[in-house]
């Protein structure tokens, strides 16, 4: 669809509590991205990227990224330039 | 104490989400239209900018590029439209239990209980609107008012994104100078015979003796009485409440017209499959079937036949639907649409008369079949296990008329008529 969405492979913990945990991000070119923290978690929508679901903002090299659930298991982040 | 009812209305909910996921066709007149190769070539729902230009929801694909040429058609994606319907009936959710859905995108909420600890119903109005702005990416209409019509009104009232309440106070003032076509019911046949009488408002319909509308209109005439004056005590249904079944059918217009014998049978043995797995699924069985038949007119007739017996059996479906068709249709046409329903449902363990002429053996045996080919559905898809006869035709018999089910609103009196008009004493 529309590149300002990008759909990543994603590799997330099933916690004990019932949570749902994204550990890292896998880009199309292989490279990995650690997630280092989780400071927020919440249903939103992007009108960057164009979709909705549950968003995780995580840090990931000392920056603030958003990653959306879409719950159809795939997930998503906003593209730069859009 | 006077009830809240929301109202809340998706904004041009398909052309809405379609526009949220596709962010670059922002700014341009979209409207969200069938796949005109299938024939289903109309427009089901358009953005604002499309709606100024003057396109209508219901017209073909090829009217709306005349009224609008720069116009950008999207085809539809009903699981995405159903996905966010779910999510804002969860939102709903927070608030009350007593939510009654009223299409994909519109919902009647009542939260006369959540006051002590939500707020009032602007507040709650307000917060709903808010979150569906931020978690769904879409807006909201929602009125607020103390019975549903005037909820539905206030929704309507102001688009997009607004909220309006119409109270015991401001009813005068909002709904009344609304012209009478904007009542729920009041449609343009009703319209048409209320502006004869010099009836053009809903304040003047409401202020009309309704012993006068009830000699115009019937007992209709009572009910849209009260429904203009805000006294239909019509309650918010509650949730995954399901109005007891008393039909089930499936209709489809077909991917090609149908010419022959051939042709129908192959539809109106798919669609007997959809009705009496239906049946089947929900405990029934049907003494009535009844066939619906529209040609490359739009001519269209429905015919009934009443069953010896009561039936879930496929093959006695489709049989008794095939034989509708052949003593009422000459082929003077070729046809465009099909529907087969099953009425008169009871209860399939319900006791039934035997018949000596009636095999009914066999029956139990079509009766074992039909219930394995459920099975087997159900465990490795529709597709799974097929008739030779839909092999005669793979474009015709790709329908699947069980699964694609289409949505629409219940009617408003699909559980009666709760308004209240019995309560009323009218003379004559």
């Amino acid at each position: 669809m529309d590149e300002s969405r990008i759909y990543v492979q994603v590799t997330a913990d099933f916690m004990l509590d019932g949570y749902l945990r994204p550990k890292c991000i896998i880009w199309e070119d292989g490279q990995k991205f650690e997630i280092d923290r989780i400071t927020d978690c919440r249903r939103a929508a992007s009108l960057k990227a164009g979709g909705a679901g549950i968003r995780y903002t995580c840090m990931i090299c000392g920056r603030e990224h958003y990653l959306f659930y879409e719950e159809n298991y795939k997930w998503f982040v906003e593209a730069k330039n859009s | 104490m006077d009830r809240v009812i929301l109202h809340s209305d998706m904004n041009n909910c398909y052309a809405s989400i379609e526009l949220l996921h596709h962010p670059k066709l922002r700014g341009h007149p979209i409207a969200v239209g069938g796949d005109p190769e299938a024939r289903h070539g109309i427009v089901l729902a358009k953005d604002q900018i499309a709606k100024k230009a003057g396109v209508k929801t219901g017209m073909a694909l090829w009217q709306a590029r005349q009224v609008c040429p720069e116009i950008i058609f999207v085809p539809p994606h009903m699981d995405l439209y159903l996905r966010f319907s779910k999510l804002a009936r969860e939102i709903y959710a927070d608030y009350t239990d007593q939510q009654e859905p009223f299409g994909l995108d519109e919902c009647w909420l009542d939260v006369t209980h959540s006051g002590s600890y939500k707020g009032d119903g602007m507040t709650i109005a307000k917060e709903i609107s808010s979150r569906i702005k931020y978690e769904l990416g879409v807006t909201v209409s929602i009125g607020v008012s103390w019975n549903k019509i005037f909820a539905k009104l206030g929704s309507d009232y102001k688009k997009p994104d607004a909220i309006t309440a119409i109270t015991k106070d401001n009813f005068h003032q909002i709904a009344w100078p609304l012209p009478v076509g904007d009542l729920l019911y009041v449609g343009r046949a009703t319209q048409k015979k209320l502006n004869l009488y010099g009836i053009r408002t809903i304040g003047q319909l409401a202020q009309t003796d309704p012993e006068l509308l009830h000699r115009w209109l019937g007992k209709m005439g009572l009910v849209l009485h009260m429904f203009a004056n805000g006294e239909d005590q019509t309650p918010v249904a509650v949730e995954d409440y399901h109005a007891p079944i008393k039909s089930i059918g499936n209709s489809t217009t077909t991917p090609r017209d149908l010419v022959s014998d051939t042709d129908v049978k192959i539809i109106v043995y798919a669609l007997a499959e959809s009705v009496s797995a239906r049946l089947r699924e929900n405990n029934f069985k049907c003494r009535v079937v009844e066939i619906s038949v529209r040609d490359s007119d739009l001519y269209s007739f429905t015919r009934q036949h009443k069953m010896s017996a009561p039936t879930d059996l496929t093959t006695e479906i489709a049989e008794n639907a095939m034989k509708l068709f052949h003593d009422n249709y000459r082929w003077r046409k070729p046809i465009r649409s099909v529907g087969v329903r099953a009425c008169d449902l009871v209860e399939a363990d319900c006791p039934v008369q035997l018949d000596l002429f009636i095999d009914e053996n066999k029956r139990e045996r079509l009766h074992k079949m039909d219930m394995t080919v459920d099975v087997i559905r159900r465990r490795f898809g529709y597709e799974s296990i097929q008739r030779g006869l839909m092999y005669q035709d793979r474009l015709l018999s790709k329908l699947n008329a069980k699964d694609d089910h289409t949505v629409h609103p219940r009617g408003y009196f699909a559980d009666g008529n709760q308004t209240g008009v019995d309560l009323l004493k009218v003379s004559g």
